[in-house]
């Protein structure tokens, strides 16, 4: 918005307007301090302090030593955190293969105008109203090898043992994640397909192009920032799943399901170590900032540009 | 035009707004759970579940309707989600008066951190009340010769508890020794019946296993020196031979299918005892009482069996000896005002462990921490339960408190996390001992 005002020709005219939009853009700086306010509070007051216990002892109870890189050392030495990171990046990856797909096909199809759409959207929507802990528990329950869905049913094929398995409860888990997250991924895409132009469609029709053209041709490429910006919320957001996966597995079993977040939990809040839980939180920070910017450089230099140009 | 400049109006006076509302919040928040409601009351968390809670519900209000000016206000929490929460809020200086816990380990880490009260004296002025208790019930809540909280609740030994009627079906008889158990273990799952329940994803459950037979393989002094922190004391050979055995059960399919990913939280390994799905189960005795409470007439109809854990041939420990929870504690918060501190010590001498009291946790199935309470257990309906357990409390050369309450949290959730993999096969016996040899003196 105030690009294009500072640019129209029709501001730079007398010198008494172009004091008022300088007082303008003065007030507007005082805008940003209410929020600038919040960010500092609750964000880079709580980082320093992280960064700063990452090197001190502390059991969370008594009193705070320093530990110098002790902390470090140790956490970088343990095995632990290189399967942390690798289950970390498994399931970032893994849940961008399974939601992206399915999240745009249905984001395409809730967009458009068929019969029993928007009964059908409310369907695929009712996931997104439940908490976490309320979806692990039901699963938790409903997998349950004794007592659980598939005994009830007498299903024997799902009767496996779902979270006692590693490599089952690593895709049960993400299996879990993806019936969270892909009605939000849906919504973003709908929001996007519905931005589009139809007059792109009326033109690719009198070309004589089918639907499925019209998809990897129009749909596909003007989706672009909308991929990217669901593509930064899986992958940053998968850096802090833990509510799901610490009800549902709580790690287990063994170290299976033991993420980054969680075992930064387990190691804070379970076995008293503050000091090795912050390293971790500070690798997670460095990790998710990396990512953040990454996905923001694929976008492209020109992502402000329009897309719609020559419309 | 106009339209944003209402909008941004309207979002200055919520920025304008939002501090306060901030503000008033987070006072609600450091009001809530440190102090009392009214007065010179005291706050408690407690555990939820039943039948404990209606018990200390009662108590409570008891207690409450006497003393009007020392109110006692509980809060109830789960097992699992209690251990955190408590530890959380008395780092943040949060911590409700009553302190409510295991003992052991724990709780030396609060009296090193001068978050208890020393109630050594308190006991000294009050000489009838420490001797109400038994004995052994003080030595997890001592910490360098002093006492940092009051033994209460009741005393919880691990017991083999088994189906009599699945064991009349398969016409065995309950395991006196391991090789009763690998045998008993065949029968059963050529019966198509699971020989072992286990809540495995809790972990604590499996920890049980390794708490007796270790015991039963290397005597009481193993684990003894483990405690202490003496050098290499997780490598006993005992402590191989323990996890070979752990490790040789999971392979012969002893525990049910599944048993990592069942919770104890939920009871579902309970159920699966009483509801003939599994043989036997090794478990605390507090779950005597859920599943009489919960369990369809089981325990009520004589199913129920119970014995000592088997011995080992060749074993050195004294097949008398008995692991659990010698007794429950709570500990007073050092942060709490005067005023909230004479309240607890006041519920501490009248309000907890009251003849009532002793009465309902009898009549639950559990047998609490006090001395002379003989005839009372003979003539209750749970006799031959109680008798059990307060003989092997009683005759125990050793009573050896739960691994992850004596231990530090930090070697505590190491030994869990171990615990986990050692019964997953996904590490050695070996490996688990090296393991956790590494966090001797953490």
């Amino acid at each position: 918005m105030s690009n294009t005002v500072s640019t129209s020709p029709r501001t730079a005219v007398t010198r008494g307007e172009s004091l008022q939009t300088e007082k303008r853009k003065a007030a507007l700086a005082w805008l940003t301090v209410p929020a600038l306010f919040f960010f500092l509070v609750f964000a880079v007051v709580p980082l320093a302090g992280v960064f700063i216990l990452s090197f001190a002892n502390w059991d969370g109870i008594g009193s705070i030593g320093v530990a110098g890189m002790d902390n470090w050392l140790a956490v970088l030495a343990d095995p632990g955190l290189y399967n942390a990171l690798g289950l970390t990046f498994l399931i970032m990856i893994a849940s961008w293969l399974v939601q992206t797909p399915i999240s745009l096909l249905l984001g395409v199809f809730t967009a458009g105008s068929q019969r029993y759409r928007a009964a059908l959207a409310v369907l695929y929507f009712l996931p997104l109203l439940l908490s976490s802990a309320a979806v692990a528990i039901a699963f938790k329950a409903l997998l349950d090898p004794n007592f659980g869905l598939a005994t009830g049913l007498g299903l024997p094929f799902l009767a496996q043992d779902w979270l006692g398995v590693p490599h089952l409860a690593l895709g049960l888990v993400i299996f879990v994640i993806a019936w969270q997250f892909v009605p939000f991924h849906t919504l973003i895409y709908q929001g996007g397909v519905r931005q589009i132009p139809k007059s792109l469609y009326e033109a690719a029709e009198i070309d004589g192009a089918g639907t499925i053209k019209q998809f990897f041709h129009i749909t596909l490429p003007q989706l672009k920032y909308t991929i990217i910006t669901s593509s930064t919320l899986m992958v940053v957001g998968s850096l802090t799943y833990f509510d799901l996966i610490f009800v549902l597995t709580g790690g287990g079993p063994g170290n299976s399901t033991r993420i980054l977040a969680l075992d930064m939990y387990l190691r804070g809040f379970r076995a008293n170590l503050m000091g090795p839980a912050s390293v971790i939180a500070v690798i997670l920070v460095v990790i998710g900032l990396a990512l953040a910017l990454l996905l923001q450089r694929l976008g492209g230099k020109d992502k402000h540009g329009s897309q719609l140009e020559g419309l | 035009m106009k339209q944003p400049q209402t909008s941004r109006r309207s979002f200055l006076a919520l920025a304008a707004l939002t501090p306060f509302a901030v503000a008033a919040t987070s006072a609600c928040g450091t009001s809530g759970p440190g102090t009392a409601s009214g007065g010179g009351g005291a706050s408690m968390w407690y555990l939820s579940g039943e039948p404990n809670q209606t018990t200390m519900q009662k108590a409570v209000d008891t207690f409450n309707s006497a003393n009007p000016d020392n109110k006692i206000a509980v809060t109830y929490f789960q097992n699992d989600a209690y251990k955190t929460k408590i530890k959380t809020a008395i780092g943040a200086g949060q911590a409700p008066t009553i302190i409510y816990g295991w003992g052991g380990g724990t709780l030396k880490t609060y009296a090193e951190a001068n978050q208890v009260e020393d109630l050594t004296s308190w006991f000294e002025e009050n000489k009838d009340l420490k001797e109400k208790f038994f004995p052994s019930s003080f030595g997890a809540a001592t910490v360098d010769g002093k006492i940092y909280a009051l033994p209460n609740q009741y005393v919880a030994p691990i017991v083999l508890f088994y189906n009599k009627e699945l064991f009349e079906k398969a016409g065995a008889q309950p395991p006196k020794t391991w090789d009763d158990v690998m045998s008993l273990v065949k029968t059963f799952n050529d019966m198509g019946v699971a020989p072992f329940s286990l809540g495995g994803q809790s972990r604590w459950t499996s920890m049980m296993w390794l708490e007796y037979l270790l015991d039963r393989i290397g005597g009481h002094e193993v684990f003894n020196a483990i405690f202490e922190g003496k050098p290499d004391a997780w490598l006993d050979p005992a402590v191989i031979e323990t996890g070979t055995k752990i490790q040789e059960l999971v392979s012969a399919e002893g525990f049910i299918k599944g048993f990592s990913s069942i919770a104890a939280d939920s009871n579902a390994d309970q159920a699966l005892l009483f509801t003939g799905k599994a043989a036997m189960m090794l478990h605390g005795s507090w779950t005597y009482g859920a599943m009489k409470k919960g369990g369809q007439n089981f325990v009520q109809s004589g199913k129920l069996g119970f014995v000592h854990f088997p011995t080992v041939a060749g074993g050195k420990g004294d097949p008398k000896n008995g692991v659990g929870n010698p007794a429950q504690y709570m500990s007073i918060s050092s942060k709490a005002t005067d005023q909230e501190k004479e309240s607890a010590k006041k519920f501490f001498k009248d309000g907890i462990l009251t003849e009532t009291v002793i009465d309902t946790y009898i009549a639950s199935g559990s047998v609490p921490i006090v001395n002379g309470i003989e005839d009372k257990l003979d003539t209750s309906e749970d006799k031959d339960f109680l008798n059990f357990v307060y003989d092997l409390a009683k005759n125990a050369p050793n009573f050896q408190q739960s691994w992850d309450q004596a231990l530090s949290p930090t070697a505590a959730e190491a030994l869990l996390n171990n615990i986990d993999q050692l019964f997953l096969k996904s590490i050695t016996p070996q490996q688990f001992a090296e393991n956790m040899n590494a966090t001797l003196g953490k």
